[in-house]
């Protein structure tokens, strides 16, 4: 008989050693290709994302131009060697779904009405994918969103939360995911408070999910926290006078 | 004089809590401003705002703009001013009110390609700028080096009351003609010193936003102290060909102060 995998062990150690609350490494790098006007990479445990922003910028085909506000265009894309087998290029139902998912979570977040007639287009690549890749695509695009000079009333983060073996955990990767009975990817507004993407696969009672979500918001705050020491790194970071650095940590810890 | 909480933002970020005004890049909301892109957050007395770092060019009217002509139809000339629209200049602009497609060639004039320094008419939501040509210095520009820079460089470029972009034309004996938009063209009789105002604007695009960076340009040019000081007595006549416009000037004179960082901002202009 087979052994089943053991996604949480005695000690409390999941797969990769990180425990229940605990978020995978997060690494963001911003400005990294030279033709996107927003540009963004991100290491998100094994995921590996590039994305890049072009806009505010004149729509073709013209027809699709809307007079009073802009348009956003989200592509996600897996490139065929991001997963274990090989992935066909062609854009499958679930990157279909992913991008429209994308759209609508970054959508509330940016000042559409300051650009009537124009487009955004983001383009969200992955490059090695392990389980939570839209979520970190969303954070990703946020970042290259504001890298790109456009009006945002928030940044958007993004974290998956998910229930194996009966425990809800934070952050499952691609093992969890598979093996594990529910998971919740969901994107979150920092400082207005407010969700922008919750989608459920498994299966919840009215407790675990209250508890998912909680544990996902808590996962977003934790990946804002990244994506905004990022940002200010790129354009302030070594400049900071010393008292200004000791106020932002003050703020940071507010 | 008002208190700034954070000085540099990211959009989302809490600026400072009240009634006041929101200028440029901010919203007000609930009574908080809220920064809107990244960016170096300002008060005044007519309100906040925060200048930004990064972007695509917006066009502003009354904007001087340097466009590459990219097409013509029968009735005006299609600009490139590397904004997210394309603007367009009137052939009537160009030729007078009795202008005819049959009877005047528009390609004899500007033909695709050319380079002109324009000023944009008009913009608003529901059109794509229009430009013009018929003014002082504005026109088709028949020489020079040519420079992208981005749009949001420009003020800091042209330092308080130009003197940033003066010091470089000095140092570097060439004229720099400079667009809102980012495009620059620099003209000149050495290649070397082209090349070296090439490199100091670079320096200018990278480096905007830290202080003293005036005095990094010029140990980049070689500059001494007293040659700059009385070359700027003289050429403070030579401001035609810079951008002339109040909000340039509000954001050169805040972003050209490179002594210690002002975090509760300017001189006291009066109280409060």
């Amino acid at each position: 008989m087979m052994d089943q995998t053991i996604l949480i062990d005695e000690n409390g150690k999941r797969t990769d050693g990180r425990s229940i609350d605990d978020l995978r490494d997060v690494k963001i790098t911003i400005g990294v290709l030279k033709n996107a006007d927003g540009s963004a990479s991100i290491e998100f445990g094994k995921n590996k994302i590039i994305v890049a922003v072009y806009g505010p910028r004149e729509v073709h085909p013209k027809h699709m131009a809307l007079p009073d506000r802009c348009v956003l265009r989200c592509r996600y894309h897996m490139s065929p060697f991001s997963t274990d087998t090989r992935k066909n290029p062609a854009p499958s139902r679930r990157e279909v779904e992913i991008s429209k998912v994308m759209r609508e979570a970054l959508e509330p977040a940016i000042m559409l009405e300051d650009y009537p007639r124009a487009a955004i287009d983001v383009f969200v690549e992955v490059l090695q994918a392990d389980g939570g890749s839209r979520c970190a695509g969303i954070a990703a695009a946020s970042v290259a969103l504001a890298d790109a000079g456009v009006n945002m009333r928030d940044l958007v983060a993004a974290c998956a939360a998910g229930k194996v073996n009966d425990k809800i955990v934070l952050d499952i990767n691609d093992i969890e995911d598979k093996e594990g009975s529910a998971d919740m990817p969901l994107a979150y507004l920092p400082n207005l408070e407010q969700i922008t993407l919750l989608q459920l696969d498994g299966i919840l009672n009215e407790s675990q999910f209250n508890e998912c979500v909680e544990k996902a918001i808590h996962g977003c705050k934790m990946v804002y926290e990244i994506q905004r020491k990022a940002l200010i790194e790129k354009y302030f970071g070594n400049d900071l006078p010393e008292g200004e650095e000791k106020e932002l940590e003050e703020n940071k810890e507010n | 004089m008002l208190e700034i909480k954070k000085r540099y933002v990211i959009p989302g970020d809490m600026i400072i809590e009240g009634n006041y005004r929101p200028l440029m890049n901010v919203i007000k909301k609930d009574n908080v401003i809220i920064a809107t892109r990244i960016g170096i957050a300002e008060s005044s007395k007519d309100g906040i705002k925060v200048i930004p770092l990064s972007g695509v060019y917006i066009p502003r009217i009354n904007d001087i703009v340097i466009g590459k002509i990219i097409d013509n139809s029968s009735l005006s000339w299609e600009v490139d001013i590397n904004a997210c629209f394309s603007a367009h200049l009137p052939a009537q602009d160009v030729f007078g009110r009795d202008f005819s497609p049959a009877k005047d060639d528009m390609k004899k004039r500007l033909a695709p390609g050319d380079l002109v320094t324009a000023r944009i008419i008009t913009f608003d939501r529901t059109r794509d700028p229009m430009l013009t040509i018929q003014e002082k210095d504005l026109g088709k520009i028949s020489n020079g080096e040519f420079l992208k820079i981005s749009s949001t460089r420009v003020p800091r470029l042209i330092g308080k009351r130009g003197s940033m972009i003066q010091t470089i034309e000095q140092a570097t004996q060439t004229r720099i003609l400079i667009g809102q938009n980012g495009i620059l063209v620099v003209t000149g009789k050495h290649d070397e010193g082209i090349a070296l105002a090439f490199k100091a604007i670079k320096l200018v695009e990278e480096e905007a936003h830290t202080s003293n960076l005036t005095q990094k340009v010029k140990d980049l040019l070689n500059v001494s102290e007293e040659v700059t000081q009385t070359e700027t007595n003289n050429s403070s006549v030579n401001n035609e060909h810079y951008v002339n416009n109040s909000n340039t000037d509000n954001n050169s004179s805040d972003m050209g102060n490179d002594h210690s960082s002002n975090i509760t901002t300017e001189s006291p202009r009066g109280s409060t």
